[in-house]
């Protein structure tokens, strides 16, 4: 049962700008709500291989905020719920969910049983759909709430009636239903991160079409040892070790007819990928970057040094113009080299488009008076001084600032629920 | 507090029941645990489970619960029993989950998990309840360093929170280096024109704020005691020394702009020549009209040079980008066209970088007439009544040259973040050694302290690269290695004025948060929350300095005795002083000497003709253990011999705990722990790196013993070594299959 009163924070998304959030307002004593549309915790941070500049692992991170809000009684966090409408004013705010059945109650020790009694498969959602798994899941080993989901498709199949026999702890409950919630809110953080630009809108680049076209976002599943394909950077098309692999920037960012701004973490992110074909492949690897301007910002430029310094890889000015397919299934890319002028027709094995950021909810769709800018990303609006953005909801950041986005948020929602607190004392 | 009664539990869910045999874990709780209680129960979790649990506490008396069931990173909240020490024995992801369910296998698993009980019992008898000690300090005035746009909206943010606030600034006005700024780049849509600096409102606000009081021309003197419990003395030009008290400190002491004279192959030095600062000076002069230079001229034509002295990689300048020049010399630009759209503006730059919406900002500009040329500056020259600028044409490929009225050359940031720490006590002890030139030095330096902590190691917040005060961890942007200091704007990170903004209101919320948490005796991050603290019996303690040294978080001074003295609200509590210690004095409620070496002790040690060697693994509660954990998960298999045991990080490990188990026969240890050096992992910074250098000294032990090198084993691990790490795990325990029983075993 969810408590929340005038002086509940609520949370809007739980991936790594939202937990911070709630993380830093719960360890400042105050109560929080956080709310997750997904089974788990985590958002596009536990889907990333390595972070850049050190290329260590999210997963590290997530363990360390994952012990903080295990600790933390004063978080209540509901998974596989959405935000429908949000009503009041600041420091009173009625907040209605929609949450969705996961089929699994809380009696669920993830021994995993269901999905060992299920046949049926489903896209993995987790692995950009680049693999398939159960009917009933456990989305990803860190998964947090540490319970199994059954995906709405096992509904009526002899699957259902086999996971409900595999579970010895009556932790499956198909009669599930959706739920509709309301709660209590003193302010709002409003975390709901950003999702990739759909590359198929960048048509010259035949996304969708070519197998061997793929994004930014799915290459790091590529690239982690617990992806599809087990850490090897393999083609779509035909399973091929992806040796010479070519990485197009600003795909869709920084033009007026798709993202207008630059989305920020993709030259890095790009940099940081070239090193897993380096990893992979040793001197066998050969990334090319085809870039407008390399944007490694502060000290990140340490970082470009040393990627620029690897011969492996090369570096093009150059907004590629069009992708071809050759008759062996590789990409080619088509342009001029503005740095002397000189026309390309370059063959890879992979292309790897560095996808820009756009805020997953829109500021227009937030369910609220809410101030977006031209795309759709929060504003600080000193009229409304509830609800506040926080992470890739507000600008395209990588995920050091958006934590520190997150911070800031969880301030500027304490000084209303203790404005409030101070007005019942 | 009421006497120690000891519970058991043993869970048969999970097949937890049908994999081991737990009338057996029943008994050896009972006869070698000699646990009060034993109970089993189908399905620990369960509601059901948890309240026997709960009956057993409130009408039992229980007051040591030890669960043997999943792993502790399992079913965290269920068994969550905040009043009662409790310890995990790791059966399901720890035994049954990375053993086969095999006959041959049947009676080693059976040994594991008798073992983990064993565990479970002696630890959690030797744990005590974290009670937290409250009287650490509760001042909750906030102290801000450095009165600009950082430090100004940091005091700003605190006060809305209801919290009060000194803040004290250097120079005799508020505003810093934003102040100087003619406008600044825009921070709202359609982000296109230059936005006032807003410093006046800024300003206002703060002479309005009853909750904020502004020590002018002033800095700190010194600044003594512990979150909670600072005493800061306030050193004002008058003369005049003020005392104040204050529980956390936000240091926003901004920067300095690089020296151009150091530049002067770029012109830095002569006339007509200006850094980004100089030219808001002549536009705020100008103040919309004309821009002139020093020498009275209208400007008609001006050159910006980007990235001078900056991305150096000749190791003479700033290596790193200061982020904001981009955008600020597009603003600059914008003033000369917005006063006159004749006037010839170039950017020469290597990489434009306006991330965001600066994107609009740059576009507006292009849509103004300025010019943005791809080239490399070479050699900026005195011509005529102006300046030539040569430079290579990266598009064209070529050497060319322009002449222009003014040259604005976009100068990095230099942080204003004081010594080097490292720097400094290495000067330290060369003038100690008497050396003259460094006593000088250590002078020079510590005038340039900005807190002037009286702590043991050091006047200053550690620095990370560049002598930017910033985190080196990704995730947690904040953590600096003082606790409840926090930096914030360009000090921390090169920055522009809204990043500043954002990165001020989060380092008062830090800030905000460590003052609360000193008050409650509670730890700041990462072990947000914990209660447990470092103690001594100093009777015993010999004065080696070890712990007052290895502490990462400065945390332990020394007192007039020389006796370590322990400042639990500056604490992580870490453990590295309790793994320094040489004679084992230190201690935590909850993690001690005792209840690592007790869990060592409690395993049972099969004879050398048994061919059952044991290996006890130490591991990284925070990236080995889940790592381990994970293994188990994906039934990934590893050997029976070992007996892991989580430490919370590398630095807390006593070798005692090492020469321990080796002398009562075991015949391998792992030690697991996160990556050190340059890009550490570890949580609690050098708390690996210094767990490791103290086991490298274990081997001249190993050897003192006639034990093989071997038997102790340093393994880095990181939490996604999944699938590596049983393997690394199966190799040690073949190795040390092969190399035979330790001599120890019986004695």
């Amino acid at each position: 049962m969810t408590v929340a009163t005038n002086q509940t924070i609520l949370v809007v998304g739980g991936g790594i700008s939202g937990m911070t959030a709630a993380l830093e307002a719960a360890e400042t004593g105050k109560h929080v709500v956080l709310v997750e549309k997904n089974p788990y915790l985590g958002g596009r941070t536990a889907q990333l291989y390595r972070y850049f500049p050190k290329m260590c692992h999210p997963t590290c991170g997530l363990e360390i905020n994952l012990r903080r809000l295990k600790a933390n009684p004063r978080i209540q966090v509901l998974t596989m719920a959405e935000v429908t409408g949000i009503s009041g004013t600041k420091g009173d705010y009625t907040v209605n969910l929609k949450t969705a059945p996961r089929f699994v109650n809380e009696n669920c020790t993830a021994c995993g049983e269901c999905a060992k009694a299920v046949s049926g498969e489903i896209d993995d959602a987790f692995n950009y759909k680049l693999g398939k798994i159960k009917v009933a899941y456990l989305p990803h080993a860190m998964a947090y709430p540490q319970r199994y989901v059954l995906d709405p498709a096992i509904l009526g199949t002899a699957d259902a009636d086999k996971a409900k026999a595999a579970c010895k702890y009556n932790a499956i409950d198909l009669e599930q239903k959706e739920e509709s919630v309301s709660l209590k809110a003193g302010a709002i953080v409003w975390a709901t991160g950003w999702q990739p630009y759909n590359a198929e809108n960048i048509t010259p680049y035949r996304y969708g079409e070519f197998p061997n076209v793929i994004t930014n976002v799915e290459f790091e599943r590529l690239a982690d040892p617990h992806g599809p394909t087990g850490g090897k950077i393999l083609r779509p098309s035909d399973g091929k070790e992806a040796k010479n692999i070519a990485f197009i920037q600003c795909a869709g960012s920084r033009d007026e007819n798709h993202l207008r701004h630059c989305s920020r973490f993709c030259c890095m992110g790009s940099l940081k990928q070239t090193h897993y074909v380096q990893e992979k492949y040793g001197d066998e690897g050969k990334s090319t970057i085809y870039y407008i301007d390399i944007r490694a910002i502060d000290r990140f430029e340490d970082f470009y040094a040393k990627v620029k310094a690897n011969p492996n890889v090369s570096f093009v000015k150059s907004k590629v113009a069009r992708i071809s397919e050759d008759k062996d299934g590789n990409p080619v890319c088509w342009g001029v080299n503005t740095e002397g002028y000189v026309r390309y027709s370059n063959p890879h094995d992979m292309v790897v488009l560095a996808v820009g950021m756009e805020p997953s909810v829109k500021g227009v769709d937030i369910p609220a008076e809410v101030m977006a800018d031209s795309s759709g990303f929060i504003m600080a609006d000193p009229a409304n001084a509830g609800i506040f953005g926080a992470g890739c909801a507000t600008n395209a950041l990588d995920v050091n600032r958006a934590v520190q986005s997150a911070t800031a948020a969880a301030l500027r929602a304490i000084q209303v629920v203790n404005k409030v607190a101070r007005a019942e004392a | 507090m009421a006497e120690m009664k000891t519970a058991a539990y043993i869970c048969k869910g999970c097949e937890l029941g049908s994999r081991l045999d737990a009338a057996s874990l029943v008994k050896i709780a009972t006869k070698e645990g000699k646990m009060n209680l034993v109970r089993e129960h189908d399905f620990l979790c369960s509601a059901d489970g948890v309240a026997l649990i709960k009956n057993d506490i409130d009408n039992e008396g229980v007051t040591h619960v030890a669960i043997c069931a999943c792993s502790r990173r399992a079913k965290t909240e269920a068994f969550n029993f905040p009043a009662n020490a409790v310890s995990r024995g790791n059966l399901r992801e720890g035994v049954i989950w990375i053993r086969p369910d095999t006959d041959a296998a049947r009676e080693t698993t059976q040994e594991m998990a008798e073992d983990y009980v064993r565990m479970a019992c002696a630890e959690v008898k030797a744990m005590k309840v974290p009670e937290g000690n409250q009287n650490t300090g509760g001042v909750k005035t906030l102290l801000v360093v450095g009165g600009g746009i950082s430090g100004m909206t940091a005091a700003l943010e605190a006060s809305k929170a209801g919290y009060k606030v000194v803040l004290v600034e250097k120079t005799g006005a508020l505003g810093g280096m934003t102040a100087k700024l003619y406008k600044r780049i825009p921070t709202r849509e359609p982000f296109k024109a230059p936005e006032d600096n807003g410093i006046a409102d800024l300003v206002a606000q703060i002479e309005a704020d009853a909750n904020i009081k502004v020590y002018l021309n002033a800095t700190l003197a010194k600044t003594s005691g512990a979150p909670g419990r600072f005493k800061v003395e306030i050193a004002v030009e008058s003369g005049s020394v003020a005392t104040e008290d204050v529980g956390a400190i936000v240091q926003a002491t901004g920067f300095t702009p690089y020296d151009m004279n150091k530049l002067p192959h770029l012109g830095g030095g002569q006339a007509n020549v200006v850094d980004q600062a100089g030219l808001e000076a002549l536009a705020k002069a100008a103040n919309g009209g004309p821009i002139k230079r020093a020498d009275g001229k209208e400007v008609k034509s001006v050159v910006f040079v980007q990235c001078a002295g900056q991305r150096d990689t000749s190791g003479e300048h700033l290596q790193y980008c200061s982020g904001h020049c981009c955008n600020t010399s597009i603003k600059q630009a914008m003033y000369f066209k917005d006063s006159n759209p004749d006037i010839d503006t170039v950017v020469l730059f290597t990489d434009l970088r306006t991330p965001g919406n600066g994107e609009d900002f740059y576009r507006s500009a292009q849509n103004k007439g300025v010019i943005f040329s791809k080239g490399v500056v070479s050699n900026v020259s005195a011509n005529g009544g102006g300046c030539k600028v040569k430079f290579k044409d990266l598009i064209l490929n070529e050497e060319t040259e322009t002449d222009a009225d003014l040259v604005v050359l976009a100068t990095g940031m230099v942080p204003t973040s004081g010594p080097d720490l490292d720097a400094l006590s290495e000067a330290t002890r060369a003038a100690e050694g008497g050396d003259e030139a460094a006593k000088e030095q250590v002078v020079q330096m510590k005038s340039k302290s900005v807190l002037n902590l009286d702590y043991r190691q050091g006047p200053d917040i550690p620095q990370f690269k560049h002598g930017f005060n910033d985190s080196h961890f990704i995730c947690f942007p904040y953590e600096t290695r003082r606790t409840a200091m926090y930096a914030a704007g360009p000090v921390r990170r090169p920055m522009d004025t809204v990043q500043a903004v954002e990165d001020a209101t989060g380092a008062a919320m830090k800030a905000i948060q460590a003052m609360e948490n000193a008050g409650l005796g509670k730890a700041a991050h990462p072990r947000a929350g914990d209660l447990s603290f470092p103690t001594a019996r100093l009777e015993g303690c010999t004065q080696c300095k070890r712990c007052t040294v290895e502490c990462p978080f400065g945390a332990i001074d020394e007192d007039e005795k020389r006796f370590p003295l322990f400042n639990e609200s500056r604490c992580r509590r870490c453990g590295t002083c309790m793994g320094a210690c040489p004679v084992r004095v230190i201690s935590f409620e909850n993690y001690s000497v005792n209840t690592v070496g007790a869990q060592i002790k409690a395993v049972d040690i099969p004879d050398e003709f048994s061919e059952k060697p044991r290996v006890l693994i130490l591991a990284c509660e925070n990236d080995a253990y889940p790592a381990l954990d994970m293994a188990g998960m994906n039934r990934y298999e590893y050997d029976a011999f070992v007996r892991v045991i989580p430490v919370r990080c590398l630095g807390s490990v006593n070798t005692i705990w090492i020469t321990d188990a080796l002398n009562s026969g075991y015949d391998g240890v792992m030690l697991m722990g996160c990556k050190h050096g340059e890009e550490y992992q570890c949580h609690f910074v050098k708390g690996s790196e210094l767990g490791r250098y103290r086991m490298s000294k274990v081997y001249d032990t190993l050897k003192g013993m006639n034990l093989e090198e071997e038997r102790l084993m340093d393994l880095e691990v990181a939490i996604t070594d999944i699938e590596t790490l049983p393997k690394k795990i199966n190799d040690y325990a073949a190795k040390i299959v092969a190399m035979g029983a330790s001599p120890f075993k019986g004695l």
